[in-house]
């Protein structure tokens, strides 16, 4: 096991540094230039000068390269020094926000509580909500919970996130005026009348969110459960007089977890990505927010950087769920 | 000493009882049961002729800008609100342009659903032509799922709105503005959704082709060609039916969300997201452009999902004839 899981991270490196090959060509045929906003009565010498300050003057493999050296050496070295208080990567170039003109690792800090706050928590919302829907229409196949549990899911799984979020805005803060339709970012929780606010402000995004992520994971839980309590040893647990819920809930539920973890974890770098579009439509000023501003904004070395992110994230938690199979399944053995 | 034994009640009859049975038959048999699917289906065919055949019925232009008739709310609005401003021909209303709504969602609609259909069929082409290789040709097998696990890792909205944004001037110079749009969403939606298909067709070749009427054709000579026509692509047919009802709806929800970031067709040709979009400013006075268009978005999406479900449940021959 722990072989199969060295050799499998060593392996996620080429193939990342394949992707970011890939983004890195692709954004080099954008159309956009940096110097687009600069006054026509600047001299195209100084222009020149300017262009190549930004790194954007030089072939793009010596570009591609720099990039690498600075996401991969001079990062890290950062991080650090902002941990321990080290000056390793003093005067070190860092990548750099073409729009902002800041370090875009730190952009991307700012905006990860936001992020984590919405969609983190919608996230776990989700799990809480769709494991009992999906254990209980399972173990009662085609009763009325079951069949309506289906259609709901049916509907979460159909109804994109750029209509239901107007509607809940249209219900519940035109009509009703319940909560606010767009997340404030900058408040801060320091008692409970705040604390309170903030539940108000997160209760819209979370439902939309979750609605999706709920309607997804327990169709899967449904059918994970379907598949193990038509098994032998179901009835074998029966047979030897074990109370139904020990049956359900510790035979059944432990088998049918396995795929379900799994999904689980292949579905956690979307907390990380942000949800674009809900981002979007509630204000939520987030990452997935963020990569959206940069793209408008043509801020190439913004949209790389992200976008890597995004890809070593989803990388790395397929290799975890793959680890976890192989952990909490025995009879799955990778050599 | 010899008695004629009688022969045994199955034994006498002279032929089959039943005419025979064909197999799509029984497949629609089971269809029929789904409910949700057969509506399904009938919505499905329902909005395909509706946005195929309504433009002829009603045609009003949806570009036409009518600022006299500006604002007009659903004809349904009289029920409950007298002195709405509504009319007998704008039945949907019109947008802040007096453009008429009737015609935008039967033109949009068009849009969206020949988006999805061509981005379906070019992602089902991509996603079957690679896992047949992969699956019948050892040789190729190792690179191309290690290329589709490189396509999975891609993220795919984000690179979706990239190369929107970084091809679209190329395209639309090239093919006029709504045609390059067209090609550019499809093809990108297409690239970024073959894989699951793959994997899934991959999988069924490697099984099938080690049966023996694989072994009995290639024992007469067969060529691979025609075995991969004649003997794996209609025993790998249903799995790629249920994706291609899983595509569709993807495909259509993915157009609507690139035109409602503003990344979609240009600004004067109407997509249902689009219509969602531009509506959402002015939500609080006139909810209805916003919920038409996404109801149309929903249903649609909500039928192919059902249509998807009910095709896995008649394909699965362990689930059929119970």
């Amino acid at each position: 096991m722990l072989t199969y899981a060295i050799r499998r991270l060593f392996l996620s490196i080429p193939t990342l540094l394949f992707i970011s090959f890939v983004i890195f060509m692709l954004l080099q045929l954008a159309p956009g230039d940096p110097m687009a906003q600069v006054p026509l009565t600047v001299p195209p010498e100084v222009k020149q000068k300017m262009r190549e300050a930004l790194g954007v003057g030089e072939p793009a493999l010596v570009q591609y390269w720099k990039w690498l050296v600075q996401v991969f050496w001079i990062e890290p070295q950062v991080a650090i020094d902002a941990m321990f208080g080290t000056n390793w990567s003093e005067g070190k170039q860092r990548v750099i926000s073409w729009q902002t003109r800041s370090p875009v690792m730190d952009i991307v800090i700012q905006r990860i509580p936001q992020t984590l706050w919405v969609v983190g928590v919608a996230y776990v919302v989700a799990i809480l909500i769709a494991l009992p829907i999906g254990i209980y229409s399972a173990y009662r196949q085609y009763s009325v919970f079951d069949q309506a549990g289906t259609f709901v899911t049916m509907i979460g799984f159909s109804i994109p996130p750029f209509f239901t979020g107007p509607l809940l805005i249209v219900i519940f803060s035109v009509q009703l005026g319940w909560f606010p339709s767009i997340y404030d970012t900058t408040h801060v929780v320091n008692d409970w009348a705040s604390f309170k606010e903030q539940l108000q402000q997160m209760i819209m995004p979370v439902m939309v969110l979750a609605l999706q992520i709920t309607a997804m994971l327990s169709r899967y839980m449904r059918a994970s459960m379907l598949d193990n309590l038509g098994q032998d040893y179901v009835r074998t647990a029966r047979a030897k007089g074990l109370s139904e819920s020990a049956v359900v809930l510790v035979h059944v539920l432990r088998n049918s977890m396995i795929p379900v973890v799994t999904v689980i974890a292949l579905g956690i770098p979307s907390i990380f990505g942000g949800a674009i579009i809900t981002e979007n439509v509630f204000k939520v000023n987030g990452i997935g927010q963020l990569l959206l501003t940069w793209l408008f904004a043509n801020d190439l070395p913004g949209v790389m950087t992200l976008t890597f992110i995004f890809a070593v994230l989803i990388v790395l938690f397929n290799l975890i769920a793959d680890i976890l199979y192989g952990l909490l399944d025995p009879r799955i053995r990778y050599d | 000493m010899t008695e004629t034994i009688a022969p045994i009640e199955a034994l006498k009859d002279k032929g089959p009882d039943k005419p025979p049975r064909s197999r799509w038959k029984d497949v629609w048999d089971q269809f029929k049961k789904h409910k949700g699917a057969m509506f399904g289906l009938g919505f499905l065919m329902f909005i395909t002729l509706a946005v195929l055949i309504g433009p002829f019925l009603w045609d009003a232009d949806p570009q036409k800008i009518d600022i006299r008739n500006k604002n007009m709310r659903p004809i349904y609005t009289a029920i409950w609100d007298g002195d709405a401003k509504v009319g007998w021909n704008k039945p949907l209303g019109s947008d802040q342009l007096g453009r008429d709504q009737m015609a935008q969602i039967l033109s949009g609609g068009r849009a969206s659903m020949a988006v999805g259909w061509a981005a379906m069929v070019l992602s089902l082409l991509i996603g079957t032509a690679i896992g047949v290789a992969a699956g019948f040709y050892k040789k190729l097998d190792g690179l191309l799922m290690r290329t589709t696990d490189l396509f999975l890792a891609l993220p795919v909205l984000p690179l979706l709105l990239l190369a929107v944004t970084l091809f679209r001037q190329p395209l639309t110079s090239t093919f006029g503005p709504e045609g390059g749009m067209f090609i550019l969403i499809v093809s990108i939606i297409a690239v970024t959704s073959w894989m699951p298909t793959a994997r899934i067709v991959r999988g069924d070749v490697l099984a099938i082709k080690e049966r023996e009427f694989v072994l009995a054709a290639r024992s007469i000579g067969t060529l691979p060609g025609k075995i991969i026509r004649r003997h794996l692509l209609p025993n790998v047919l249903s799995p790629i039916l249920v994706s291609a009802a899983l595509g569709l709806a993807t495909a259509i929800i993915t157009e609507s969300a690139l035109s409602f970031l503003g990344v979609g067709f240009p600004s004067d040709f109407p997509t249902w997201g689009k219509m969602l979009a531009d509506a959402v400013v002015r939500m609080e006075e006139y909810p209805e452009r916003v919920l038409l268009p996404g109801i149309a978005i929903s249903l649609t999406v909500l039928s192919v999902n059902y249509l998807g479900d009910g095709l896995r449940d008649a394909l699965d021959p362990r689930i059929r004839g119970r």
